[in-house]
């Protein structure tokens, strides 16, 4: 009986949450499209979003890249089938590894900051403040946030695909001692727009997720110190477990 | 404040039965409370008896469980949207810990409902912003500081700036004393009657600082499990005749308010 009314209270929790979230999402989307805009803050974010994170989303990439085309080739080798690495390498990065890649790195640095900021802000009143200053906080908070995400991920996955491709390319020719013509060549003949453009739609869902569960956790964190704590560990966890079944669902829409 | 009250039909600021809880906790158990315009009501009470909960459902920041909330004679306790922007208008507030945006420097704090809820100019914000920052006693050289820069009772004042930069009909003060040593503190109280007269503000105050409460208000209230049990003029709070009103105001461990202390 005890486990039974222990389930049926987690599913109420769950359920719970979910339509808590829903509420949230669909009010910070009702105050992306409603005046008054705040076009400062929005470059604000977008700079901090995409500028700042080009570093680590280009390192994790560049590394990525030249990892996959010596596993590649390690296996690859053992079939005669050496000349498909750059095919292998330029699809795995445009396809996945580039808007997942990104997308985890970003949920840790960008998402993480933005629900200890406005987590910060909730326990300090300043949100509250905001309001008596007749600022709506989702407009203020939320809603550039959530525009900054959304366009910026595919930005940077574009420069990470570029940069995933030239590692791949780097370990290929200077290691593998491939062909530099015959790679390029290859790189590019079996490379079609879909791969790119759902990469980049992945990056845009990402980034919308990344920004919303970092405002969601910091908009309803509590306490004080160990409150933005939780919150900001809640919305690395949350985004980077969403981010992955996403991934999933959305190839399953591009590819199946 | 020393100066009585003009008296007006309607309240400014009207609660009848106001209930909150939060689960099983009753905050507030049906609040009854009025303050005319230009009045200054000092609510005083001890640790967790709501009188921030009672401050955040004025100013909407919370919804109360039952009752109605008035201001100037307009139902306001479930308006939301642009009827809410335009009530928020009236009013300013001083916040506890003073919630300046630690992003912004202090003049852009001062400013910020200038810039943000008006939509007036910065440059001109700006002027303001230096013209209130010397009303409160700050010199134009704090302007460029980040708030982190600034001292306790500086930050307070900062707060209070703020709160008066967009002259509202209606201020709150959350605290305005505490954690301030005792000039400090008077300076404050000082600033705070001194910014309500200039602007001609009604001012809704909660603080447990019998010497703040005693020299801001016209009017102070005592709230005790969620109820006001007492209020009346200032001059009136030492001959209440009521026990819970001695105890709070003479600081006494001993009295029908019992605080619940585990020893050991």
């Amino acid at each position: 009986m005890g486990f039974l009314s222990g389930i049926g209270r987690a599913t109420l929790v769950f359920l719970a949450a979910t339509g808590r979230l829903a509420l949230f999402t669909a009010r910070a989307l009702s105050h992306c499209v409603r005046p008054p805009y705040y076009p400062r803050l929005l470059l604000q974010q977008m700079r901090e979003i995409g500028y700042n994170s080009l570093p680590v989303v280009g390192l994790t990439a560049l590394f990525t890249g030249m990892v996959l085309a010596l596993q590649s080739y390690t296996g690859f080798a053992r079939f005669n089938a050496s000349s498909a690495i750059a095919t292998v390498v330029v699809l795995s990065i445009t396809r996945e590894l580039g808007p997942v890649m990104a997308g985890l790195m970003v949920a840790g640095r960008v998402g993480a900051a933005m629900a200890a900021e406005i987590g910060t802000m909730r326990v300090t009143e300043q949100v509250d403040a905001l309001t008596t200053l007749s600022t709506n906080p989702f407009k203020y908070l939320v809603a550039p946030r959530l525009l900054a995400g959304t366009l910026m991920l595919p930005c940077l996955v574009l420069v990470a695909d570029i940069i995933g491709v030239f590692g791949g390319y780097v370990v290929s020719i200077y290691r593998l001692g491939f062909n530099p013509a015959a790679y390029l060549t290859s790189t590019a003949q079996y490379l079609e727009t879909i791969d790119v453009v759902s990469g980049l739609a992945k990056a845009a869902a990402f980034g919308f997720i990344i920004a919303l569960m970092g405002c969601y956790n910091g908009y309803h964190s509590k306490g004080g110190a160990q409150g933005v704590g939780a919150a900001t560990t809640h919305a690395v966890v949350s985004a980077s477990i969403m981010i992955l079944m996403i991934n999933y669902l959305l190839t399953g829409l591009f590819f199946s | 404040m020393s100066t009585v009250s003009p008296q007006s039909a309607t309240p400014k600021i009207e609660l009848v039965g106001v209930k909150k809880a939060f689960g099983p906790k009753k905050v507030l158990d049906g609040v009854d409370l009025s303050v005319a315009k230009g009045e200054s009501f000092v609510i005083i009470g001890g640790s967790g008896t709501g009188k921030s909960v009672m401050l955040k459902s004025i100013l909407g920041l919370l919804r109360p469980d039952a009752g109605t909330i008035k201001v100037d004679g307009e139902e306001t306790t479930h308006i939301g949207g642009r009827a809410r922007d335009r009530v928020m208008t009236k009013f300013g507030m001083l916040f506890q810990g003073g919630a300046l945006f630690d992003s912004l420097p202090v003049w852009q704090n001062v400013a910020f409902g200038l810039i943000q809820g008006q939509g007036m100019k910065r440059a001109q914000a700006r002027e303001i912003a230096i013209e209130k920052l010397a009303a409160v006693g700050l010199g134009p050289d704090v302007a460029n500081l980040s708030p982190a820069e600034l001292s306790g009772g500086m930050q307070k004042r900062v707060s209070l700036a703020r709160a008066i930069a967009t002259t509202p009909e209606i201020i709150f003060f959350d605290e305005p004393t505490t954690g301030l040593d005792p000039i400090m503190a008077d300076v404050i109280n000082d600033l705070i009657v001194k910014c309500v007269r200039d602007l001609g503000a009604t001012a809704l105050t909660i603080t447990h600082d019998m010497a703040s409460a005693r020299k801001i208000s016209d009017r102070i209230g005592m709230l005790y499990q969620g109820k006001l049990i007492w209020q009346g003029p200032t001059d009136a709070i030492d001959d209440s005749g009521n026990a819970y009103v001695d105890q709070f105001i003479h600081g006494r461990a001993d009295g029908p308010i019992q605080m619940q202390v585990k020893l050991g």
